[in-house]
């Protein structure tokens, strides 16, 4: 059965039909608020219930309990808080009880009841979000460029944010549909930021063994440099599954959500998102989430042991190889051989390759994702 | 059940001390370092199993379901 939503029910926070117009209507005599590219799709993920049982951008006892506890004041498991940051300069004349207008790239996306304004501590939110108040962390670095102070409450959607990707973006209300009109009972999600190397594969086909479904879900949104560009990783799966998937067993469909890059805390986030979603699994591969070496490579698996109210099932799944003596993608627990049979896909290696204008290996990459990867001028985000 | 609330986070529940002293010998050993721990963690699984039970109701009125489907079927979901 698709997992129940995160606290039982799915949030809708879209305005429709009159309440609609009338908010519309209101918004021009509402003080607002500009939104970064992040916060407007956090503005879109809570309407849509991608983050429930969030109604709006987290007040200060919330903030405080993830903070501390890793759960929201209501005891139930969130461990990345979700806030709207401001600075007190455009804060001037709001005030605790007004509603105010969110917009993004001069669109007003949502108007926000305003609960709480308050102060939080940038550096311990860092030391306990990312483990790390190193500024070279980029989840650290970002944070700290943030304004000083935070503003809670609840939020209604009245206009879409603009999305590249439409035709492959699904809510929450309709995967949940969808897996159900398919008919699968056991979904295992997929949480990526890269395009698809064979040891990618390997994993997604070994979960898809043992459930109905596969949910491809990468996101798109703000990464740090180097990382893939959002358009090259759409191309590269498409390719993936028209080639090599049954397209009955998989739905892909991106989210637009900023990487934080906080390892163990964000592997958790990145579960209760997809079960929200409808999966009833969540692959936990190496290094969830993780950056540099800030997190230790299994660091993740050990964060879901104090979750046991989670409500979807982490399958942690070993770092894949490929084995020359098998003459085929395993991993440590299957395969007996030496390293020197071993070839490991790294990220690194596969994208100083690409950099060099080279075709990795079929072992490595499909070459079909390969063509898609090498045919786009500057497939990696730059600094 | 005797409920003392605490002075911060956390409240007081009363169990028998049998049941106290069985829980403390069968955490020996365990990543248990407290049976209040042991407790809160076993809690929270029935807990959420109980309201997992009680929830039924998805959100999705059939006007809403018919969307969805016509939508899905558009981009080649369905």
């Amino acid at each position: 059965m698709v997992s129940r939503p995160h606290g039982g029910r799915l949030v809708d926070r879209v305005s429709r039909g009159r309440s609609r117009e009338r908010l519309l209507a209101e918004v021009a005599e509402m003080p607002r608020l500009s939104l970064t590219e992040g916060l407007a799709a956090d503005v879109a993920n809570i309407a849509h219930g991608v983050y429930t049982p969030l109604e709006g951008f987290m007040v200060r006892e919330d903030y405080e309990s993830v903070l501390d506890q890793m759960r929201l004041s209501n005891d139930l498991p969130w461990t990345i808080p979700i806030v709207l940051d401001a600075s007190q300069e455009t804060l001037r004349g709001i005030r605790e009880g007004d509603e105010i207008a969110l917009y993004y790239g001069g669109l007003p996306l949502a108007v926000m009841r305003v609960e709480e304004i308050y102060e939080w501590n940038k550096k311990l939110y860092a030391e306990r979000i990312f483990k790390t108040r190193d500024p070279q962390h980029p989840g650290v670095a970002k944070t700290l460029a943030r304004g000083e102070l935070l503003v809670g409450g609840p939020l209604l959607l009245v206009n879409e944010m603009p999305e590249p990707f439409e035709n492959v973006r699904l809510w929450p209300k309709e995967t949940r549909v969808l897996f159900r009109e398919r008919g699968w009972r056991t979904i295992a999600a997929f949480q990526t930021r890269n395009v698809p190397h064979t040891g990618h594969e390997y994993v997604q086909k070994a979960a898809l063994t043992f459930v109905d479904g596969l949910f491809v879900n990468p996101l798109v949104g703000w990464k740090k440099p180097g990382d893939y560009k959002d358009e090259v990783i759409v191309g590269a799966y498409k390719a993936l599954i028209e080639h090599y998937y049954p397209r009955e067993s998989v739905v892909f469909s991106v989210l637009r959500m900023e990487m934080r890059y906080a390892g163990p805390r964000e592997a958790v986030h990145h579960a209760i998102v997809r079960k929200n979603f409808g999966a009833t699994h969540f692959i936990v591969g190496r290094d969830h989430a993780g950056v540099g070496n800030y997190y230790g490579p299994y660091e993740a698996w050990e964060i879901f042991k104090e979750f046991p109210d989670l409500g979807i099932t982490p399958l942690f799944v070993r770092e894949a190889f490929y084995c020359r003596k098998c003459g085929q993608m395993v991993n440590e627990k299957i395969c007996p051989h030496p390293e020197e049979y071993r070839v490991r896909i790294s990220g690194t290696k596969l994208r100083r390759m690409i950099l060099r204008g080279e075709t990795p290996p079929p072992y490595m990459m499909r070459p079909e994702v390969a063509r898609v990867v090498l045919s786009h001028p500057s497939p990696f985000v730059e600094g | 059940m005797d409920v003392r609330r605490g002075t911060g986070r956390y409240t007081t529940v009363s169990i028998p001390v049998t049941l106290y002293e069985r829980i403390k010998s069968l955490i020996e050993g365990t990543g248990f370092t407290s049976v209040s721990q042991f407790v809160t963690y076993v809690l929270r699984e029935v807990v959420a199993e109980m309201e997992e039970e009680k929830l039924r109701s998805e959100g999705v009125t059939d006007e809403e379901k018919r969307e969805i489907i016509e939508r899905l079927r558009r981009l080649g979901y369905l």
